[in-house]
């Protein structure tokens, strides 16, 4: 690729700043229709044509979190009192809540599977990828390319072993099962990119370090983990985002107590019939978390992918 | 402060040796030199004294003590870095306190020193800038900063000066060598640049493949170079040679090159075979009268000198004169050398051949 030195003329700058948009309108569109239809209703959310402009109700979201049933006729002449907001929403259609649903069970489940994964993933990674880059291994490359070549195989050719062996030793539907699973995914992807990012730190600094009085594990924590924050933290968003969104081995592990929220927004069209406006608040909901530690992590992933190619 | 002392010194890199059984000594206070082309093992001698490196074998002795295998850490020596290795993260007064910090000094104490150490240095009032936006010529006083306020035994600096532009590099060098003479600490330089070397040095260490060439103050490897990689070396321009084959007896005090006798200092060797007569520039002088003549092929005019490059019947030479006569190229001149100042120099080995002139400064290797 080149790059023009002189400054881009006004044109330039119109046509690429319209292309950004344009760009922008494409990618952005599905994501803004999903936030919108979690608050339309039922019967808005299937108009034909398309309704842009609705009023809005937080009924998906209520029936996202709560598990409901027809009430009889009698029951909906009776008159209730005390009923907070949601209940008077629901009762208004005609139902009735019973229960809290299983939603913010699995998205919890997902936090915890998704960051612990994350977590191990970034702690093992740090510390075989710090020894791949500061001691002599031997068969150091052929080990890298192993620890890469675990990356090759789509999950779902791996998924009857790994379901047959997690069957074994009882870690099927188990956070702990899922945790050690996609820490061992993400792993290689770890290994490879902080590696990458200690390889950039000048050695001389923790040398610095160990003749100023530090050990060698002080002078990894104190020296070079500072300066390795930048790719840590946006391996971390790669890890978390993988991690989070993964749905084959989800499907296939995972059904009750462990299940993660990918698997489990599908089955929520068939709680109460095609109730789209529900799927779509577990869709936006489910987009949170990752939204929000990608923005706080932001700087650092930005420097982060930039790093390898300005330094070079 | 202290005494350094290096004997039959060696290390392997698999197959390769990168220093081959060096041995010198480091005198308590001085500024030491290690110097030596790209390549031939500075870098690793240097590493092995500070710790960084464990030697294949041999010694090193800090104030008589073999500290060979010993850390870092427990040497009490500092290192100062060619990039400097100033943490980045940190600013530039955490920087000269973080060895202080972790050798378990109170803060108060530090910041205490450390001010003292950048008055010192005339740095007080970058303190609390970051690392990032300083010239090189401050992170340098900064990287010496770190070394000076521990207090340390002795220095060890490889190539310094290295990342500095020209101009600045000479500024540096000046305040770095003052700073030394103000302090007195033992401190070990490394450089690939000879005449950072010369202007610098107490004395100075040549390596050349792994090997210690010579080991001297500068004024005598200057004039008596052990070996012909020596003189090629040091000096700009460097040394000349005349190739020619001879005897040579004990006690001879003249030779002949062709019909021109030309004198020597009194050899204490004998030899036969490949011989070299290495001469200064400084030392071939202009003479109408001498038998032994050359042609100038070019003239190169520095200010008050001008370097002329002539043909002689045994090999091209460098010779320097003032500019006050013009030579024009093409010229036919007859030379003479400085008899004192003559070195003959054993193709083969590449070994000068002892004189009375050089027997006292050879001897000491
Ligand atoms: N860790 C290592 N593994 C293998 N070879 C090495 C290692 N460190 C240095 N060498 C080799 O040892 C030789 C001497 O290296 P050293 O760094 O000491 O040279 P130097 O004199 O400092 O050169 P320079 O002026 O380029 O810094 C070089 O050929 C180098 O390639
Ligand atoms: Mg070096």
């Amino acid at each position: 690729m080149s790059f023009s030195v002189t400054e881009p003329s006004n044109r330039q700058k119109w046509i690429s700043g319209a292309l950004v948009i344009g760009y922008a309108i494409i990618t952005l569109l599905p994501l803004f229709w999903i936030v919108a239809t979690g608050f339309k209703s039922s019967p808005d959310s299937i108009a034909y044509p398309p309704k842009v402009i609705f009023e809005p109700t937080v009924e998906g979201y209520v029936n996202l979190f709560t598990t409901q049933t027809r009430l009889s006729q009698d029951a909906i002449s009776e008159p209730r009192k005390n009923l907070s907001w949601y209940e008077q929403l629901v009762r208004e259609k005609g139902n009735t809540i019973v229960g809290p649903s299983r939603f913010s069970e699995r998205f919890f489940n997902s936090v915890i599977i998704g960051f612990g994964s994350t977590f191990f993933a970034i702690l093992l990674g740090t510390i075989s990828a710090y020894a791949f880059s500061r001691f002599r291994i031997p068969l150091k490359d052929d080990l890298l390319f192993f620890i890469l070549s675990t990356r090759m195989m789509p999950p779902i050719a791996v998924a009857i072993p790994i379901f047959l062996m997690f069957r074994h030793l009882g870690l099927n539907d188990t956070h702990a099962g899922m945790i050690l699973l996609y820490t061992a995914v993400n792993l290689s992807l770890a290994v490879w990119l902080i590696n990458g990012f200690i390889d950039e730190i000048p050695i001389e600094y923790e040398e610095a370090a160990l003749i100023d009085g530090y050990t060698r594990f002080q002078a990894f924590y104190k020296v070079v983990l500072p300066q390795a924050a930048t790719g840590i933290a946006s391996t971390a968003i790669f890890c978390l985002i993988f991690a989070w969104n993964e749905y084959a081995f989800a499907v296939l592990l995972t059904s009750g107590t462990a299940q993660t929220a990918p698997p489990f927004i599908p089955t929520i069209i068939g709680v109460a019939g095609q109730d789209w406006p529900a799927v779509a608040a577990g869709a936006t909901l489910f987009l949170l978390p990752v939204m929000i530690f990608t923005i706080i992590l932001r700087k650092h992933l930005l420097r982060g992918i930039t790093f390898g190619a300005v330094r070079k | 402060m202290a005494q350094i002392r290096i004997e039959n010194l060696c290390k392997e890199f698999g197959s390769f040796t990168a220093v081959e059984s060096s041995t010198f000594t480091i005198e308590d206070g001085e500024f030491f030199m290690l110097l030596g082309p790209s390549g031939c093992g500075k870098t690793t001698t240097l590493r092995m004294m500070a710790g960084l490196e464990l030697p294949t074998s041999g010694e090193i002795y800090i104030d008589s003590e073999e500290v060979g295998m010993k850390r870092a850490s427990e040497r009490d020596i500092a290192f100062v870095f060619q990039m400097f290795a100033l943490y980045p993260h940190m600013n530039v007064g955490k920087n000269m306190s973080y060895p202080l910090i972790s050798q378990g000094m109170s803060r108060k104490q530090a910041k205490e020193k450390v001010l003292e150490v950048a008055r010192i240095l005339g740095i007080e009032d970058i303190l609390n800038k970051p690392i990032g936006g300083l010239s090189g010529g401050d992170r340098q006083r900064v990287a010496l900063g770190r070394a000076i306020v521990r207090e340390p035994k002795a220095f060890f600096m490889d190539e310094p000066l290295g990342a500095l532009d020209a101009e600045f590099r000479e500024h540096m060098a000046e305040e770095l060598r003052a700073l030394h003479d103000r302090m007195g600490a033992t401190t070990v330089y490394v450089t690939h640049d000879q005449l950072e070397a010369m202007q610098m040095g107490d004395k100075i260490v040549v390596m050349n493949h792994g090997v210690v060439e010579q080991f001297g103050v500068p004024q005598e490897i200057y004039d008596w170079p052990a070996t012909r990689f020596v003189a090629q070396f040091i000096g700009s321009p460097s040394m000349s040679f005349l190739n020619f084959e001879a005897t040579i007896n004990k006690g001879d005090s003249v030779f002949d090159l062709g019909e021109y006798e030309v004198k020597i200092p009194k050899m204490l060797e004998e030899a036969t075979g490949k011989l070299s007569l290495g001469v200064r520039p400084e030392h071939i002088h202009f003479s109408d009268r001498s038998a032994y003549r050359g042609e100038t092929i070019a003239v190169e005019y520095l200010g008050t000198t001008q370097i002329v490059t002539i043909r002689t019947p045994h090999g091209v030479i460098k010779a320097r004169a003032s500019s006050d006569t013009p030579i024009a190229s093409g010229e036919n001149v007859g030379l003479e050398f400085d008899a004192r100042t003559l070195s003959i120099f054993h193709e083969e080995t590449g070994r000068a051949l002892q004189s009375e002139a050089n027997a006292g400064v050879l001897n000491r290797v």
